[in-house]
């Protein structure tokens, strides 16, 4: 019902009036939903849904490739439950969002510690869009049809790119890798640096999860191109940042930083470039300056890029991003400090050790699949078709990724394998002898 | 007037903590050295003092939960808490992407109804929810009338929008690689003529939200359709505005063949201090094939992903979608029902034209007449007291509201867009109504000067994009 109040003071006798501009053909009579519930129905309806799901805490998981499941510091949890947070807006009145612009600010010093570029922004939807705007950037500092990726980059993030640069016609080339160790082959990416080339990208760790030291030689090569390095945030921890070897943009996935899997969204796009570049760079970017009274301040700036500004000449159609995984992300390196921070990505790499390890030990299974270090994920080669070997042990209970070899026929049978130090040495033991039993 | 926002010299965390230099890099032993990090400047902070800082931050930072929050074009409704709460289920929050499709049927479950519901209640056939914010629903769009156009053996390479559209959608059509023509509008409506004589065989579509930004009902929306069928295009629907149509009218009953829906807006999942949102996209039956994958596909009692679609435009971000917003969303329309979403945008229609009688007595209301869902006024009389829309915007906050959209859309001079929403009471609408005639009475010095009683005073934006600050380590060297 209508407050009598408003009716009044618009001068109408029924709220039909309002709606009277919309013509008899393009009315509807009613919308079919189902019957409204209250909250006590719907608790009960949602959770007999969604107990059919079996969570990557219910049972042992070795899903990674983006997405990975770390502990969340319960005042984390507490800080993005705070609803003067979620509940607001892009700070477009700074003057009363100095909260979420600090913390933004906060997120972009982390992050450029972390990646060591000049300038971070205050996000993009995930890994993978910040992929596609990353190769759209390079295509802005240097004209050219040709953007080379390296090939152990992931296919799920190659597919958004391939989408973003439709657009442009550009095509996209691989470079292969080592076959011994998976590392970039960089005489193959000399071969294909001829010719109209305005980009080059690739990931380290990469999908393979092995860290990538002949990095330093790529920059070198590629001279005027630009170089887009993808990395998790957490490898920076203990790898040096991209900077170090010449990246002019630097994007990842920072979900993983405060927040849960939650299905694979939402994410967290990380995306920084060097500063020569910062007027071509996408998404939105928090300032510092200073109030009326010399006080410091935070503000949205070099808006001029954007889309609410410049329209079609804008470097993206980026709005809602995703500010409050970014806060999550500063909560997150706040509460663990540089000390835990590190810490976790330590663990996370001895434990992956330890577990390839072990597997290696086991008939059937060749692991790591490739001959070089390796982060919090690894590739393990098997004997057996990864897809029965997926099942097999789904049966058990345990969930692993799906077989490299559709993508990657080169790479023969192979699955990565993620860990974190959420795993327990039970649900590893677990996974252990469940490999035995299928060997 | 008696609001003061909190306002602590809370300092960055980088000057609460400090970081630990006597790190022993032999522990760094099993990465490759040259690409081993041995420096990692981060502070260490104790919990009880990081705790406080964000505590106080949020105490800095105006939300709807706090007040009212009137920024036209973005729905800044009340976000129910019951959404928020099963959002944080660990059965929702504990799924990994990739799992087995057998392992996630519950999630399945969730989304596939979504998808039928957004489907009702947007009159099309088949929906997509992966595009992560409304932006990326245009984008999304614009692909599917890329390989619609193409498959039929015709690339056409113009989108139209009018003068009056969101940013987004020029963007979007400029990164999606088309050509844009914009049309100025006619009395705050799209004009027919000059629409008719733009259109082509170069047309590929037209991008439309109706209401419009102005808050105005494009009556003729069948001729545009029309128009823009006849001429071999596709009608988008940019759902920005939907809240004020729930009900009564589907983007599909007026003829648009791909429309996005913000569930941001319309459906009540928080807004997040600028993200995450979701923008899925819904589309006529014979734009289904297009969709991007992977597709929920129900078979019987059990829910799957199917990837082989050969039309598919793709995939326009990784994995299925924002998840944990669509939960959301689900619980939003689940509770209210067809009558609850009804009765929402009679309410936001209603709550909008009742501010809209009140202020156009104060403000110029161009193209007068009734509103939809928001309204945009002209602050242009302001400037026979020396003031700007601007100035208006900031001292609004000093009384304890937020400020309207201002400044857009172009074709209003000094606008400023209001969209009070269906979950204000008309109390709250009193008051805001009575600090646009407080501050028309006071001494415009205080007004230009204004806002005072904010966190911190009025911000330096030239300031921030001539010295280029964007991160702690630039501060520090630029404080010295």
């Amino acid at each position: 019902m209508i407050d009598p109040e408003i009716l009044k003071a618009l001068g109408i006798s029924s709220p039909e009036e309002l709606f009277e501009d919309i013509p008899a053909e393009a009315r509807i009579s009613s919308l079919k939903l189902p019957e409204p519930m209250d909250e006590r129905d719907f608790i009960r309806h949602f959770k007999k849904i969604v107990s059919k799901n079996i969570t990557v805490s219910e049972t042992p998981s070795f899903l990674g490739g983006g997405v990975y499941r770390h502990y969340i510091p319960a005042a984390v949890r507490e800080i993005l439950a705070r609803s003067e947070f979620y509940t607001s807006y892009t700070p477009y009145q700074p003057e009363a969002s100095q909260g979420m612009l600090q913390a933004m600010f906060e997120y972009q010093s982390y992050m450029s510690i972390l990646t060591g570029m000049d300038i971070v922004n205050s996000s993009m939807y995930d890994w993978s869009t910040a992929l596609g705007e990353a190769a759209l950037m390079c295509h802005r500092i240097r004209r050219g049809s040709r953007f080379l990726i390296a090939r152990s980059t992931s296919p799920v993030r190659k597919r958004v790119l391939e989408m973003y640069l439709r657009g442009i016609d550009a095509s996209v080339e691989e470079i292969p890798f080592d076959p011994e160790t998976s590392r970039l082959s960089v005489d193959s990416l000399e071969d294909k640096l001829k010719g109209e080339v305005f980009g080059f990208y690739l990931e380290n760790p990469n999908l393979f999860g092995v860290m990538d030291e002949n990095v330093f030689e790529v920059s070198d090569l590629l001279g005027e191109v630009p170089l887009v390095i993808g990395a998790d945030p957490l490898s920076l921890a203990i790898m040096k940042p991209p900077s170090e070897y010449g990246a002019d943009i630097v994007i990842g996935e920072g979900h993983h930083l405060g927040t849960d899997p939650n299905f694979g969204g939402p994410l967290l796009g990380i995306f920084g470039c060097r500063k020569e570049h910062l007027r071509k760079m996408p998404g939105r970017i928090i300032g510092a300056t200073t109030d009326a009274t010399g006080k410091r301040a935070f503000c949205m700036t070099l808006q001029t890029r954007e889309q609410h500004i410049r329209r079609d000449k804008a470097t993206s159609n980026i709005c809602t991003n995703e500010s409050l995984m970014a806060l999550a992300a500063c909560a997150y390196l706040a509460a663990l400090g540089g000390t835990g921070f590190r810490g976790v990505a330590l663990e996370n790499l001895e434990k992956a050790k330890d577990l390839s390890g072990r597997i290696s030990e086991i008939d059937g299974f060749r692991s790591p699949r490739f001959d070089a270090p390796h982060f919090n994920e690894f590739a393990v080669g098997c004997d057996i078709p990864v897809d029965r070997l997926r099942k097999r042990l789904l049966e058990g209970g345990i969930q692993i990724g799906p077989s490299l070899s559709k993508d990657f026929p080169e790479v023969g049978e192979a699955v990565v394998i993620a860990v974190s130090e959420l795993h327990t040495e039970d649900e590893l033991n677990k996974l252990i002898s469940s490999l035995e039993g299928t060997a | 007037m008696n609001y003061h926002q909190a306002s602590y010299d809370e300092p960055l965390l980088f000057e609460i903590g400090s970081s630990d230099d006597d790190f022993d890099v032999s522990l760094l032993r099993d990465i490759p050295k040259q690409i081993r990090r041995e420096a990692l400047p981060l502070p260490d902070i104790p919990e009880r003092e990081v705790f406080k800082h964000f505590v106080r931050l949020s105490q800095m930072n105006f939300s709807v939960d706090s007040g009212f929050y009137p920024l036209g074009s973005c729905t800044m409704k009340y976000n129910p808490k019951l959404a928020e709460q099963v959002a944080r289920y660990s059965k929702v929050t504990d799924l990994h992407p990739e799992q087995d499709p057998s392992t996630v049927q519950g999630a399945l479950q969730i989304m596939n109804e979504l998808e039928g519901y957004l489907a009702e209640i947007g009159g099309v056939d088949a929906v997509t929810l992966q595009p992560a914010a409304g932006a990326q629903g245009e984008f999304t769009g614009l692909q599917i009338v890329r390989a619609y156009h193409s498959d039929r053996g015709g690339d056409r390479n113009e989108v139209i929008v009018p003068d009056t559209a969101h940013g987004t959608n020029p963007a979007s059509a400029a990164m999606a690689g088309y050509d844009l023509i914009e049309i100025p509008s006619k009395s705050g409506h799209v004009d027919c003529d000059a629409l008719e004589a733009i259109v082509g065989n170069d047309t590929a579509a037209l991008m439309l939200t109706n209401p419009n930004t102005l808050g105005i009902f494009e009556r003729d929306v069948i001729g545009i359709a029309d128009i823009v069928h006849r001429a071999g295009a596709l009608l988008y629907y940019d759902g920005a505005n939907l809240n004020a149509i729930m009900g009564r009218s589907t983007p599909g009953s007026m003829n648009f063949d791909i429309v996005h829906f913000n569930l941001h807006k319309t459906f009540a999942t928080p807004h997040g201090g600028g993200g995450p949102g979701a923008g899925p996209v819904g589309v006529k039956q014979f734009l289904e094939p297009y969709l991007p994958v992977p597709r929920i596909v129900r078979k019987g009692d059990r829910f799957d992903l199917d990837y082989e679609r050969p039309k598919s435009i793709g995939t326009v971000r990784a994995y299925v979608g924002n998840f944990a917003v669509l939960v959301r969303a689900y619980c939003y329309i689940r509770m209210m029902g067809a009558e609850g979403l009804r009765d929402a945008s009679l309410h936001a229609v209603a709550n909008a034209n009742y501010l809209r009688a009140k202020l156009e007595k104060l403000f110029e209301l161009p193209f007068g007449g009734r509103r939809m869902h928001e309204f945009v006024l002209s602050g242009r009389s302001l400037k026979e007291r020396g003031l700007r829309t601007f100035d208006f915007a900031k001292r609004l906050l000093d009384h304890g509201f937020h400020s309207p959209t201002v400044y857009f859309p172009h074709i209003v001079d000094e606008a400023m867009m209001i969209e009070p929403t269906e979950t204000e009471s008309s109390d709250t609408l009193d008051r805001f109504v009575a600090a646009f005639e407080a501050i028309l009475h006071e001494d415009p010095e205080i007004v230009q000067t204004a806002p005072h009683n904010t966190s911190v005073g009025r911000v330096d934006e030239v300031k921030a994009a001539r010295n280029l600050i964007f991160n702690f380590g630039s501060l520090k060297a630029l404080e010295k």
